[in-house]
């Protein structure tokens, strides 16, 4: 699969209300570069799906929208015109057909000759590294066997893109964490354009070039993961990623100052709020202290402790350490926040 | 608790099956040593095969169930699927007309066929409006066929609808995206997820085509199935020992194809026998 | 969402197999209530033939009725405990029981009846009361009534529920009236509902077991259909249609709030 088969997509001004007359996405702006994988991520109800199901044509956005695959207008294309390639959060395997039958099924509508599409079915198991099932039926296989059988189904026809729908959901962790790294490496290794819907942070971090975060039927955030986690655009970015603690303050003489301690804050705006991510705060000795509080609450997670700490506010803040010291309820903690942490919104 | 259990269930279950017993089982077995204990003996029940006529009522039967089958599964295949899937305004309606006749007995349906094939029926009026002849088929195997056609339809649209729903539309998303066309999905998706449930229902719609009786006693005379055979010869002819037999064929033919629907479609069959 | 031209055309199919289906029903419906079928409704509408229905054929619309009510009290004493014993042993006893027990459904309604006949035939003062044609309506009635309310008490835990009610203390009377009947309700009502209508309509083995004392409607009917002329026919199949088609409509409206 070369990288010049792979279509950049572009969505512009797509919205889509529902029969029943639920708004599920104000109008998006979208676009997505050729081979890149941008996931979308968000709560339940947030529109990633209505938005994947938009660019596979399985919906049509409102009037006035456009879906493009490279310069080409497929708006009014349904999906079995638009030659991508969709792996469903239920696998959606044939289940009378075996698994061959199930990876040929794309070539068979093809009219791909009988030689050459048994030809491309076994370089996709091989691909995949299910050779030996291949003339399995679909109810003997396990979740994870069903997904790779689902993945090479949707690879065979050598899509223009590649619409993944919260593919590894109905597996258990270890399974979905090894089948993680292993669609990361084929993703990359086959340069193809690929849009992966998950509710799973972890998960969009480790698979996205882009991330689209979203929130009831808007974009809140596009970025990569790094910018995502260190720049939240707006509240809910900030929450939904990670652990996020919030400081109430404010800004006087140079530093902001709350109901622990004072920051070095040399910021324009006056805030009333400042944030920083727990693996940002060191617990130091009083004397470097720039925050104070007494624990209420930890939590050993064997290869950290989690400390809740009061006297910042109505939230505790949560702080993370990997020492070895055994911290109780009542103690008396020191922060200090690294240099350049501190975010405000 | 479980050994205690025991003869409690059994205390409850022992009405049912008393009756059963004693009202199914005891009479059934009678009927069966009857059947063998006739002029001919056992051989009577070789004697629907040998007997010409009782051969050719029984094919004629099944015949006949066979192309009542045939042609409801494809009537209500394509009206249950069209109904299951589609929403418009005027559906419940359809629907609710569609499944009325469920519980009309086959008398009443022999009179159904009457008012559309008999002397004064529609059918014949229609056709005498356009072309000047005026058939009257109520009263042959055409009418029984209309008949059949008639309570067969509503029972095998409602297993229809029943399991259209239950298929998994990512199913068809997913063959779509894999390129298929409408027919395409019909066939490779639809068809044989429907399968189990038209086999069932097939099954029972012949099996109750087989043993139906209303129906051909409404409309009478000239029709020669196995049902009116059989009634024949108790009232008319009183040859109790082939009545029994040829009953008992007809029961052990009619229930071998349930069984058959049984294993095939699961515990989900229709209860409307 | 666009509307394919199949769409239409289906649509016409079906509203096609509709009118096969009603149009029948409308037009005896109409022949009943019109002073003369073949002169149609311009010959005017009459209550004459549904008069002459009722004085001829009153007895058999009570005995259906009759049949029927006693029916259902059967079916509930003899199959709520069956189901019940159903749900709690998955046997192969229990397996076969229920195979046994779909057996009158299974084989003709004419075998059944000659099988009845045959072996009680002889007792004069059975044969000729309305209990006989009773057992045949019991015999095939009761596989659904067992069949629905054993759906219902397989899809809750009716072991845990009844485990909790004697924790608590409930004797097996309590538990059983107290718990489990009322949490099968709805198998049990629609199995009512299922019992009633099929009742009503019996007519393979009515017809041999009737004697000319105990006629039900579906026999009349045919009696009618038979020697009457075509306008009483429809008057007594509107009578018909009257009694069964609001059962009809409960039992959709039913099953359509289960599902």
């Amino acid at each position: 699969m070369n990288a010049s088969e792979a279509a950049s997509i572009r969505l512009e001004r797509c919205a889509k209300t529902f029969a029943d007359g639920t708004r599920a996405l104000e109008p998006l702006e979208l676009a997505i570069a050729a081979g890149e994988t941008v996931v979308l991520l968000g709560p339940s109800g947030c529109g990633k799906t209505t938005t994947l199901r938009l660019i596979a044509g399985l919906e049509s956005p409102d009037p006035g929208g456009r879906v493009l695959f490279g310069e080409a207008d497929v708006t009014a294309l349904p999906i079995e015109r638009r030659n991508v390639g969709m792996v469903f959060q239920s696998y959606a395997l044939f289940p009378n057909l075996d698994v061959r039958g199930n990876v040929g099924y794309g070539l068979k509508v093809r009219g791909l000759p009988a030689a050459e599409r048994a030809a491309r079915v076994e370089e996709m198991l091989a691909m995949m590294q299910i050779a030996p099932l291949a003339a399995r039926r679909i109810d003997q296989l396990s979740g994870g066997q069903r997904q790779r059988v689902a993945l090479a189904r949707a690879l065979a026809v050598r899509p223009r893109a590649l619409l993944l729908d919260e593919p590894l959901t109905a597996l258990d962790a270890k399974l979905r964490d090894q089948l993680r790294l292993e669609i990361n490496a084929l993703l990359r290794r086959l340069g193809i354009t690929a849009v992966y819907v998950t509710h799973d942070q972890a998960e969009a971090m480790a698979l996205g070039d882009r991330i689209v975060v979203m929130s009831q039927g808007r974009v809140a955030q596009i970025g990569t993961p790094r910018e995502i986690y260190r720049a939240p655009a707006d509240r809910f970015v900030a929450d939904f990623i990670g652990v996020m603690n919030r400081l109430a303050g404010e800004v006087r003489d140079g530093a902001f100052v709350c109901a622990a301690g004072r920051l070095p804050w040399n910021g324009k705006a006056p805030v009333r709020e400042v944030l920083f991510r727990p693996e940002d705060a060191a617990i130091v000795a009083a004397a470097e202290a720039q925050l104070t509080g007494s624990v209420a609450a930890a939590i050993f997670l064997g290869d950290r402790t989690r400390l809740s700490v009061d006297g910042f506010g109505a939230e505790p803040i949560i702080v993370e350490t990997s020492g070895r010291h055994v911290f109780a309820p009542g103690d008396t903690v020191h922060l200090r926040i690294a240099e350049g942490a501190l975010l405000s919104l | 608790m479980r050994r205690a259990e025991t003869p409690r269930l059994l205390l409850l279950i022992a009405p049912a099956a008393a009756v059963f017993a004693a009202f199914w089982l005891l009479p059934m077995a009678r009927l069966a040593a009857i059947a063998g204990g006739g002029p001919l003996g056992l051989a009577a029940y070789g004697a629907v095969i040998a007997n010409p006529r009782y051969l050719q009522s029984l094919i004629a039967t099944i015949l006949l169930a066979a192309a009542v089958t045939g042609a409801t599964l494809i009537i209500a295949g394509v009206a249950g699927l069209f109904l299951a899937r589609n929403r418009f305004p005027a559906r419940g309606l359809l629907v609710a007309m569609l499944t009325l006749p469920l519980a009309f007995p086959g008398v009443v349906v022999g009179f159904m066929v009457i008012m559309l094939a008999g002397r004064q029926g529609l059918i014949g009026e229609i056709v005498f409006r356009l072309s000047g002849s005026r058939p009257v088929f109520a009263y042959s195997m055409a009418g029984l066929f209309l008949g059949y056609l008639y309570f067969s339809i509503p029972r095998v649209i409602l297993t229809v609808m029943a399991a259209a729903e239950k298929l998994d539309p990512a199913l068809e998303e997913a063959a779509r995206s894999l390129g298929a066309g409408h027919w395409r999905v019909m066939r490779d998706v639809i068809v044989p997820g429907l399968a189990p449930a038209l086999v069932s229902s097939g099954a029972i719609c012949f099996a109750t085509a087989m043993g139906a009786f209303g129906t051909a006693f409404t409309l009478a005379t000239n029709i020669d199935v196995l049902a009116m055979t059989i009634y024949t010869e108790f009232t008319l002819n009183a040859n109790l020992a082939m009545a029994a037999s040829l009953s008992l064929v007809l029961g052990l033919v009619t229930w071998l194809v349930l069984a058959l629907a049984r294993s095939v479609a699961g515990p989900g069959v229709a209860a409307a026998a | 969402m666009r509307r394919a031209g199949g769409f239409y055309a289906q649509l016409a199919f079906c509203a096609l197999v509709c009118a096969f289906l009603i149009v029948p029903v409308i037009l005896s419906v109409s022949a009943g209530l019109t002073v003369n079928f073949l002169q149609g409704v311009k010959s005017g509408l009459t209550l004459r033939w549904i008069g002459a229905v009722w004085s001829l054929y009153s007895d058999t619309i009570s005995l259906s009725l009759l049949v029927a009510l006693a029916c259902l009290g059967a079916t509930l004493l003899l199959g709520v405990p069956a189901a019940y014993v159903l749900a709690k042993r998955q046997t192969r006893w229990t397996r076969l029981a229920e195979e046994l027990l779909v057996l009158p459904v299974a084989v003709p309604g004419l075998a059944t009846a000659l099988a009845l006949i045959l072996l009680y035939g002889g007792f004069r003062g059975f044969r000729t009361s309305w209990v006989f044609i009773l057992v045949g309506h019991v015999l095939f009635t009761l596989p659904f009534m067992v069949r629905s309310v054993l759906a219902v008490l397989s899809s809750i835990d009716l072991k845990t529920l009844e485990e909790g009610a004697a924790s608590l203390g409930a004797s097996f009377a309590q538990r059983f009236f107290g718990v489990v009947l009322p949490n099968c309700r709805s198998g049990i009502l629609a199995g009512a509902l299922m019992v009633v209508t099929l009742s009503i309509g019996e007519f393979n083995i009515t017809w041999m077991l009737h004697t000319p004392l105990t006629k039900t409607l579906p026999v009349g009917l045919a009696d009618s259909y038979a020697s009457m002329r075509l306008e009483i026919g429809s008057a007594y199949t509107i009578v018909f249609f009257l009694m069964i088609v609001p059962l009809l409509l409960l039992l959709q409206r039913f099953a359509g709030e289960r599902r």
